[in-house]
């Protein structure tokens, strides 16, 4: 088996799938062109996550991650939940395979969003602060310099840009200016062929 | 649980008459077929027994077969080999988008020798436009190299119709037949081709054993440099027993051929039918006809493609998906995004092939698994529920 059983059960029986209409706090990574899309939703009482429901586009990793991070800070508080690190998570699941870490990622971003967004609307007066709220566009690509497969950092500069976590050497698209993956002939975010 | 196996592309079962023609080769008949004393001699009759098993399985000569290990080197030793001993006339190729890697990267790691690509886009069922391919062509085309069947999407390419148009221009046409020999009707002079590939293991041969075929007079470049093996064209000591396994396979294959295919579409068209009528928003992948008959690939809108693989193996069902997930090197399939799909819903790629020995049965309890898989998996994504919203409001 590719994924370890503690994977196989989070992905076979999830734990805190779904929605939350009124939550405190939403947060959103990635999109369905890149292959995983997690939304989480939070409340929030007393400083603590009184309920996590999260949604998870994406592979068996993605499901587990997202189900893994829910039950992790389930009952935490902020600031616990948001030192939970990708590589907690990962460990917790019994490890992930290597070209699986970047779910890890967007677990914890996931919420770490959730909570950042909470803290956002609880300021005074923030009210018309953009909400993180999901849309289903792809204009997730509004952070600088993020892998369009793991969101994670990119290295380097121009034409010689690699990302760390998946092992891949990274262009930005001429057609839309997004990084892609230098082996691919198509851009994986608008399609446009990428000259190799 | 009894498992029920829907993985042709990836490896089928050996078939007991191949089964039963390579075991004297992995036990008392070990002598080297090229060697002159008697039990060589034994060995040597075996391989050439075979090579007119897989020549009579395409209407071929049997001198006009190169064994090789496996589709991917027949493709290279057809790419490359083609190319580098037609240099002279040349250095242009021209090749379908939808081709397999081995396609694909011969064509490529030829550009580092000073060669150039074509590479001619298909429609949105998979489909190469002959016309396409005629327009590719320049004075300095050698060689076009096109599929004859895909094994991701089950389209059935117009090869003929390529060939005669490549061949009116002097241009060698080369087609990779592994996911179609042994499946369909396959016939070189009908085709009109220089080169094609084939592959045992796809019909019930072992793995590990492969030809390309040249038509007589062809010039190849070996890959493989050495002794008088393959007529000087791909030199190393024959995989006996493989290749013995292989042309037992391709006479079983040659003689059940209709039989095979006939069962097969019946239980495809089954299997399409019934998800396409059960399932809302899951597209078929690749035409209905012409279409491998062992054949059915879906997409399935909402959801990802290894999720529905594993989900469905749990229940025992082993299948196939194009996903970038579930892809080593996480790129989303080149042959659907080639077709147009959109990247999300490429994502849902599931590919079920079928065997000789599958049944209605078994079609109708995948049919029946499949239905809580993709609705499990849809209430637990973001993009159905911004769907939902979006179709109530």
């Amino acid at each position: 088996m590719i994924y370890s059983d503690k994977v196989m059960d989070h992905f076979a029986n999830p734990r805190n799938v779904g929605t939350i209409p009124d939550a405190d706090g939403v947060g959103q990574v990635g999109n369905p062109v890149c292959g995983d899309m997690m939304a989480f939703y939070i409340k929030v009482k007393d400083d603590k996550l009184a309920d996590i429901k999260f949604q998870t586009f994406g592979c068996g990793a993605a499901i587990a991650v997202s189900s893994m991070v829910s039950e992790m800070a389930l009952g935490k508080s902020l600031a616990e939940a948001m030192a939970i690190t990708n590589e907690k998570v990962a460990e917790e699941l019994g490890g992930l395979p290597k070209n699986k870490m970047h779910c890890s990622n967007l677990g914890a971003d996931a919420l770490h969003k959730a909570i950042e967004d909470f803290e956002r609307k609880s300021v005074p007066g923030a009210a018309a602060a953009p909400s993180a709220a999901p849309d289903s566009g792809h204009d997730d690509h509004d952070e600088e310099c993020a892998c369009p497969y793991c969101e994670g950092p990119v290295e380097g500069l121009d034409d010689v840009c690699a990302c760390r976590h998946c092992e891949i050497d990274l262009v930005e698209c001429p057609s839309c200016g997004n990084y892609t993956n230098k082996a691919d002939a198509a851009c994986v975010s608008c399609g446009a062929k990428v000259a190799g | 649980m009894q498992r029920i196996y829907l993985d042709r592309i990836a490896a089928a079962p050996l078939c007991p008459e191949a089964l039963e023609a390579m075991l004297p080769f992995l036990r008392e008949s070990y002598a080297n077929p090229q060697s002159l004393h008697r039990d060589g001699q034994v060995v040597l009759e075996a391989v050439e027994t075979a090579r007119e098993g897989v020549a009579r399985l395409i209407g071929a000569e049997a001198s006009e077969i190169v064994f090789t290990a496996s589709g991917s080197e027949a493709n290279n030793l057809a790419v490359k080999g083609l190319a580098l001993a037609s240099r002279v006339k040349g250095t242009h190729l021209v090749v379908s988008a939808v081709e397999h890697p081995s396609v694909l990267n011969a064509a490529r790691a030829l550009e580092k020798l000073g060669f150039s690509t074509t590479v001619v886009p298909v429609d949105g069922q998979g489909r190469i436009d002959p016309d396409a391919v005629a327009k590719a062509l320049t004075p300095k085309t050698i060689l076009a190299s096109v599929m004859l069947a895909n094994s991701e999407v089950g389209t059935i390419e117009p090869v003929a119709e390529i060939a005669a148009l490549c061949r009116a221009r002097g241009v060698l046409v080369h087609t990779d037949a592994v996911a179609a020999a042994g499946s369909i009707p396959v016939d070189v002079a009908a085709l009109g081709v220089d080169a094609l590939s084939l592959a045992g293991a796809p019909f019930y041969g072992p793995k590990g054993a492969a030809a390309l075929w040249l038509r007589k007079g062809t010039r190849v470049l070996p890959l493989v440099d050495g002794g008088v093996q393959e007529g000087g064209r791909r030199a190393g000591t024959e995989n006996v027993a493989g290749l013995a396994g292989f042309g037992r396979a391709a006479e079983i294959a040659r003689e059940r051929l209709d039989a095979r295919a006939a069962r097969e579409s019946a239980l495809r068209d089954r299997l399409i039918d019934g998800v396409l009528g059960a399932f809302d928003r899951v597209v078929l992948t690749g035409p209905r006809a012409p279409r491998l008959p062992y054949h059915a690939s879906f997409c399935v809108e909402f959801v990802e493609g290894e999720a529905l693989l594993l989900s469905l193996d749990m229940k025992g069902i082993a299948v196939s998906s194009g996903s970038a997930c579930s892809s080593k090197s996480l790129k989303a399939s080149h042959v659907l995004l080639a077709m147009g799909l959109d990247h999300a819903l490429a994502q849902g790629s599931l590919v079920f092939s079928l065997l000789e020995g599958t049944t209605a049965e078994e079609i109708d309890s995948v049919i029946a698994a499949f239905g809580p898989i993709i609705d499990r998996l849809r209430k637990m994504s973001p993009t159905y529920t911004e769907f939902l919203k979006e179709k109530r409001s």
